[in-house]
């Protein structure tokens, strides 16, 4: 799939702007502080219904706007749908898909795929594991839609049991005694409903890991040959000492990777259960997908804490175009966007990773200096200054 | 801003739900252009609603007497009950024309994050009620989202030792749409309560 159009209004630094593209490498280029971002972060925000670079909707809109505009034509196996999205901050985001709206925003999930790969990713390897159960869910949703819906129900579920678990500990904290029966009797029933959308996001993440391991570690090999081996392993907080899950709960399937969702229930279920007494203590939920992890090593070591800037460098990107792999490999040719990567790397890196994806449909970069960019994603140019994008060949 | 009382009622019906300013203003003018015969029923439709309404001493749907219409009829049967939410509820499912039993108004449903636990709905009632022993189905009819499946799953627990049959409203494909239009979580559920024919 590529994109064709992007018009935006009052989003981010843009009063109004409109591009178009055309398949193949276009590459954008600008003074920093320009706003070449903001394009592929509108890009991003249809994709994925969020930011790369922030976690409210309120920095999107211009400053002294009411609501920013994102229209987008994508051209996928020959038809083209186009995707208009509202951003209001603080309200419901509205949609409409094809001019027609839809009662849901996340319904245009899925029109448009992208893999971006920013500066911020270097966080995937050094952040917290919220950066890398972002990336996984994230990846999650492109690849199956449907998991959207799953992963805000698990949160949703997660906020409740919280906030029930919090009451009491408030209470008996504040001296007036245990909480009462009927405050336990729905403590059971959240963790039946935690551990249902639990298993499943659950599930969804191991058959993930599992299937992406394979493109990491070819990914980072093709980055940075001879740099040692890379591997992710999904750590969780029900795997016994030792126990990989992705090993120990998947099995190939006719379509990939299985897991038994009724299994994970279980666990977790049982985990809940073991752990009552210490979330009674502290008052938020300690088991759950809320709380794993996905392990990043290099050779036998962490990556995280061992791994150079350039290491992590290369195994963020390595985590991006394996992403970019997976989802090829699946019939769905996601759009590449490279955002400001090329200054970071060495020389003989650029070219390799220009090589990689220059067989991509389409290639989004943005960069300050032209010459930073491969020879082999030359395609067409864009300048970008003081709020107008003009091609220029 | 308009002056006194014209403003005083824009203000007075931007607090309603679902009203926005816009709209406030235009029915404000429509109001003040109506024949005065028209605003004098709606105020007094508004007196009377406060004055007059209250809730069914059995099923605590909105009523005028002691007990509500549904509560009086002595055609249908005591032996089903069916759980809403609100009595809005019970409007949607009389309206179908299918349903010959009893309700019972919950008056919400269990949300911790808004302080509502199920000592602030009227389940003690709803127990109290199925004590009697008359009944022999429950029909859960929360709403189909997280906080009416807690409900439910709740209600389901509690009623459990009584012995009688509990059952839930099915959810999955609306009636006289297109599969294709279906969002994969309407879809999913109709494959998990899919049937034999």
């Amino acid at each position: 799939m590529f994109v064709r159009h992007l018009n935006l209004v009052d989003f981010r630094s843009y009063p109004q702007v409109a591009v178009d593209f055309e398949p193949g490498p276009s590459v954008l280029v600008g003074p920093n502080g320009q706003g070449k971002t903001n394009l592929l972060e509108a890009l991003g925000y249809v994709a994925s219904l969020s930011s790369h670079r922030v976690g409210t909707d309120a920095p999107l809109v211009r400053a002294g706007a009411q609501r920013a505009i994102v229209r987008t034509a994508i051209v996928h196996g020959g038809r083209e749908l186009t995707v208009e999205l509202e951003i209001v901050p603080g309200k419901a985001n509205r949609a409409r898909l094809n001019r027609s709206p839809v009662s849901r925003p996340r319904e245009i999930l899925g029109a448009l795929r992208q893999v971006l790969f920013a500066p911020e990713d270097l966080a995937l390897v050094r952040g917290d594991p919220a950066e890398r159960r972002r990336f996984l869910d994230d990846l999650l949703v492109a690849r199956y839609p449907r998991f959207a819906g799953v992963r805000s129900d698990y949160e949703r579920v997660l906020k409740q049991r919280n906030a029930l678990l919090r009451t009491a500990y408030l209470a008996r904290k504040a001296g007036r005694g245990t909480p009462g029966a009927a405050d336990l009797r729905t403590l059971e029933v959240w963790d039946a409903h935690l551990a249902r959308y639990g298993a499943e996001l659950l599930a969804g993440r191991l058959e993930l890991v599992s299937a992406l391991s394979p493109h990491v570690e070819k990914a980072y090999d093709a980055v940075s040959p001879g740099g040692g081996r890379a591997r992710i392993e999904y750590r969780c907080g029900l795997a016994d000492d030792g126990e990989d899950m992705t090993t120990s709960l998947v099995s190939a399937g006719s379509d990939g990777p299985r897991v038994d969702r009724d299994v994970l229930a279980a666990r977790l279920l049982a985990a809940l259960a073991r752990s009552r007494p210490a979330e009674e203590e502290r008052g938020v939920t300690l088991v759950g997908p809320h709380r794993d992890d996905l392990l990043l090593r290099l050779g036998d070591l962490p990556a995280k804490g061992y791994a150079s800037h350039g290491e992590s460098w290369s195994f963020a990107l390595a985590l991006r175009l394996a992403s970019y792999d997976l989802l090829r490999s699946e019939g769905i040719e996601p759009v590449l966007a490279l955002d400001d990567v090329f200054a970071e790397l060495d020389a003989t890196r650029r070219e390799r990773l220009g090589e990689l994806v220059s067989g991509a449909t389409q290639v989004l970069i943005t960069c300050a200096v032209a010459a930073d960019v491969p020879e082999a994603l030359r395609g067409a140019r864009y300048d970008v200054a003081e709020g107008t994008v003009r091609r220029v060949c | 801003m308009y002056e006194g009382a014209i403003q005083d009622l824009i203000d007075e019906l931007g607090r309603l739900p679902g009203i926005g300013p816009k709209s406030a203003q235009r029915i404000a003018f429509h109001i003040l252009s109506a024949d005065p015969a028209d605003v004098t029923r709606l105020a007094q439709a508004l007196q009377r609603v406060k004055e007059q309404v209250r809730f069914c001493s059995v099923c605590f749907n909105v009523a005028e007497q002691e007990q509500c219409r549904i509560c009086r009829d002595p055609r249908r049967t005591d032996e089903i009950i069916c759980v809403v939410e609100e009595p809005k509820d019970v409007i949607a499912i009389e309206r179908t024309g299918e349903f010959r039993g009893r309700y019972h108004v919950l008056g919400g449903a269990i949300n911790p994050l808004e302080g509502i636990g199920p000592d602030n709905l009227r389940i003690r009632e709803l127990m109290e009620r199925l004590q009697a022993g008359t009944v022999k189905e429950l029909i859960l009819a929360t709403d189909p989202n997280t906080e009416g499946e807690a409900t439910a799953t709740y209600l389901a627990l509690m009623v459990k030792p009584m012995g009688l049959t509990v059952t839930r409203l099915a959810s999955g494909l609306p009636v006289g749409g297109d599969l294709e239009y279906a969002d994969e979580i309407t879809l999913g559920r109709a494959f998990e309560g899919r049937r034999a024919v």
